[in-house]
């Protein structure tokens, strides 16, 4: 049986249309349910959040709030210096998670107002906040410009050399 | 004196380069051969001029001299010298001055091995190339100067990032840069091929060898750069989702889809206009990857730059080739005239399948990687798209491609037999069936999802070397004449299968270490013994010891199977005195196909604990030697006689290939 041109026109224009709606389908349903949206504590303090809803939340470790338990889960607190999440994360925690640093914290808040974190980011290098944190940070007024949150014992000792600063913690 | 040299030799390329961009053109229009043939040795020399420039800074990083900027800020005396030179390109200025160097040196390989190439569109290649060098030259000589002075000059570096000392990073942004920017050639004569309107199959053979190689090389720089983040970052993961990965994953399967169109146009001279679309979409994402990595938009490992000014500089070179290519595409497509028609169950039809798969899918990646980019600038929301989203969408497309991978191969150009092709590919089904059970039964009923992941992996696989089996019909010849057939068979047919077969290995690691890995966080003491999936692994000691540019906390571990000691393993956790930065230095036992992964956490509360991290991978290995398979039957299929490029045509290619002829 001879196809017609318009027949194997159809059968493409088909293909094609089938595939994409499937790829747009995906793609929706995807985005509507499988992100997480970036929230800072005074967020959460406001506005709160559903039950089960997946959120990124982001600020700063306040100073001496970590507490490592006798296992391996962790217990600290997420600040944005206004307000502050009690967040508890289970596993290894990222190379330069310190107090006092940026960090990103991904998971569920529970009916107690407590953070349950799956995964814990922080930066990758000592020039490096989350960009999520340092835009945070700024709209609450207390970014101190770049290189704010590197604690004194993380500078190198070398002290750049040259007047433009900026330059150089590339 | 010989930093200023390689800045000046920079410059000269860039003049060089707009002589390139312009002359050969002119040329073309004019039909003047003079003119035309200026191209190649401009070609040349501007490789010459960057290399030179490429040369200078490797020197200044070599000999530490810490008077250049680029060097203060990424190197430091005490480092190993394989680190001094791959430090180069492990920053953003020296980065880009590779992304050129490849460039000029694609350019040059079009002049020194398009020998065959008419020379119009010789001229007109070699033109576009010029134009691509030109706007990014300028780049780095208005944005990202790296032989820039410091006055005084410091005495010591600041250090290359700790997660970028290591071997990997040596190989590969240069395998990665090799895919991205060979694909500048594929555009490039896409582009000529629309300033000329005129295209035909003569044009799919000499476009299929270039985008080959690009596509090898980036496989390879993908699965490497993978491996890399793997054993360095010590998450134990080997694919994030990362922006920055999907950067470089979508040039990938776009430029897969280029591969097989440009089959059907070399073969049929069917889908021009898809395919010179589909040839400028490809580097339009890698140009787009390059914006996404090198503008800081992300901030992520890769993204060193944070510049704003460098960001607006490559979105106007985005903008500039993705609309002026897009603009002459919509201008003179029409004029592309259309050849072979075929039924939909055919050849060609099974690789157009191939093609909207493929395309769709990257869409799908495309949407997730700009989509918060969008959300943010628009309404100022954030939100985080990962790995969740991504598994959704592009796993459900990759399953339909993947079940139609083995038919492709059986079907015959113009019109196929599906009924055939299925009776054939029994021994694949059955091979299928086969191993979906056994990976059930092994498994004890473990997860249905990794029993089927096998089976389609095995149906690939078996799938795949049929066909040849089939083609050198061993049933109705016999086993020597079947040998002998099968010999005879072009190295393209072995590429397919490889290759195909490749991506059958990938899929079985992947299957593997999703459903089958076992993970465990402990606090452990010394002389403590640990359970991790099949192994036991026992805590000894642990010391502090230092590096040349680095001290580190090693714990000393015996990995034993069944009681047998496997291996000893040292996972450590480093300190990088010259930035204060620490890194893990993950512990992997390779056995078989599968790994033993061992990292260390922070030291708990008291000192002589450690948290530690154990992984059980089983058929991880396979992901990558599955990519090294798919890059072998890239090279078998760029080795066959008819696409050698330049090569004297001996008579009887000439027989066996009467397009050429045209």
């Amino acid at each position: 049986m001879a196809m017609t041109r318009k027949t194997r026109r159809l059968t493409l224009i088909g293909t094609v249309g089938v595939v994409l709606s499937a790829a747009v389908g995906l793609t929706l349903y995807g985005l509507s349910g499988q992100i997480a949206l970036f929230k800072t504590p005074t967020d959460l303090a406001e506005a709160g959040a559903e039950p089960g809803q997946r959120l990124r939340l982001g600020g700063l470790v306040k100073d001496g709030s970590v507490n490592r338990g006798a296992d391996t889960t962790v217990a600290f607190e997420v600040t944005d210096t206004v307000n502050h999440v009690r967040v508890t994360y289970t596993g290894l925690l990222p190379d330069l998670f310190r107090e006092g640093q940026g960090v990103v914290t991904e998971g569920v808040l529970d009916a107690n107002g407590v953070f349950r974190a799956d995964t814990v980011l922080a930066k990758h290098d000592e020039t490096y906040m989350p960009k999520e944190v340092v835009d945070a940070l700024k709209a609450q007024g207390v970014w101190e410009g770049d290189g704010a949150g590197k604690p004194a014992a993380a500078t190198p000792v070398s002290a750049p050399a040259t007047s433009d600063p900026a330059k150089l913690t590339n | 004196m010989i930093v200023e040299i390689g800045h000046f030799a920079l410059v000269l390329a860039l003049a060089l380069a707009l002589l390139q961009s312009v002359v050969p053109i002119v040329g073309a229009r004019r039909d003047d051969a003079a003119l035309m043939a200026v191209g190649g040795p401009i070609a040349l020399a501007q490789l010459t001029f960057v290399g030179l420039s490429f040369a200078a800074l490797t020197y200044a990083y070599v000999i530490s001299d810490f008077s250049v900027a680029n060097v203060y800020e990424n190197s430091h005396s005490l480092k190993p010298m394989l680190y001094k030179v791959t430090g180069v390109w492990g920053n953003h200025e020296g980065s880009m001055l590779l992304w050129v160097l490849i460039l000029a040196l694609f350019g040059a390989s079009v002049a020194v091995f398009g020998r065959n190439l008419p020379a119009s569109l010789k001229a007109n290649v070699l033109g576009v190339q010029g134009w691509i060098t030109v706007a990014f030259l300028l780049f780095i000589l208005v944005t990202s100067n790296p032989f820039i002075r410091m006055n005084p000059a410091p005495f010591e570096g600041q250090d290359l990032n700790p997660i970028l000392q290591d071997i990997g990073l040596a190989i590969h942004p240069p395998l990665l840069y090799l895919g991205y920017v060979g694909f500048s050639i594929s555009f490039a004569f896409a582009v000529a091929a629309l300033i000329e309107g005129r295209i035909d199959a003569a044009w799919a053979r000499w476009v299929r060898p270039w985008t080959l190689a690009a596509w090898i090389f980036l496989t390879a720089g993908i699965s490497m750069g993978s491996y890399w983040a793997y054993y360095e970052l010590g998450w134990g993961g080997w694919w994030f989702w990362d922006p920055v990965e999907n950067a470089s994953f979508m040039p990938w399967l776009l430029g897969t889809a280029l591969l097989h169109s440009a089959v059907v146009m070399e073969k049929r001279n069917a889908l021009k206009i898809w395919t010179v679309l589909l040839a400028i979409l490809t580097f339009s994402l890698s140009l787009l990857g390059t914006f996404l990595v090198r503008s800081g938009v992300l901030t992520s490992v890769h993204a060193f730059a944070t510049d704003p000014a460098r960001g607006v500089f490559i979105l106007m070179i985005l903008c500039v080739f993705i609309g002026g290519s897009l603009t002459l595409f919509a201008a003179r497509a029409a004029q592309l005239t259309q050849g072979g028609v075929f039924a939909p169950v055919s050849r060609e039809g099974a690789l157009v399948l191939n093609n909207i798969l493929l395309t769709a899918s990257c869409a799908t990646v495309l949407v997730g990687t700009l989509y918060p980019l969008a959300l943010e600038g628009v309404t100022g929301e954030k939100i985080s798209v990962g790995a969740p989203f991504f598994n959704l969408t592009f796993g459900p497309m990759m399953i339909p491609l993947l079940m139609a991978v083995p038919f492709g191969p059986y079907l015959a150009w113009k019109r196929g037999d599906v009924l055939g092709a299925s009776q054939r590919l029994m021994v694949a089904f059955a091979a299928a069936i086969v191993a979906t059970l056994v990976a059930f039964y092994l498994t004890s009923g473990g997860p249905v999802l990794a029993a089927l992941g096998v089976g389609l992996a095995a149906w690939l696989i078996v799938g795949a070397f049929s066909e040849l089996v089939t083609r050198a019909r061993f049933r109705e010849a016999g086993l020597a004449t079947g040998l002998r057939r099968l010999a005879g068979l072009p190295r393209a047919a072995f590429g397919t299968a490889v290759a195909h077969a490749g991506l059958g290995v990938t899929l079985l690691g992947i299957v593997g270490v999703s459903t089958l890995q076992v993970e465990n966080i402990l606090v452990m003491t010394p002389g403590q013994t640990a359970t991790i999936g099949r192994y036991e692994v026992t805590f000894d000691s642990a010391e502090t010891r230092r590096g040349p540019n680095f001290t580190e906390l090693v714990a000393h571990m015996t990995a034993r199977k069944d009681g047998e000691v496997v291996a000893k393993m040292d996972p450590a956790k480093r300190l990088y005195t010259a930035r204060q930065m620490p890194t893990t230095e993950a512990s992997i036992v390779t056995h078989g196909f599968s790994q033993l992964y061992v990292t260390l956490g922070e030291e708990s509360e008291r000192t002589d604990q450690l948290v530690v991290r154990m992984f059980d991978k089983p058929m991880v290995t396979l992901i990558w030697l599955g990519s090294l398979v798919m890059m072998a039957g890239g090279l078998l299929s760029l080795s066959d006689r008819r696409l050698r490029v330049g090569a004297p045509k001996p008579a009887r290619a000439a027989s066996a290939a009467p397009v050429a002829a045209e």
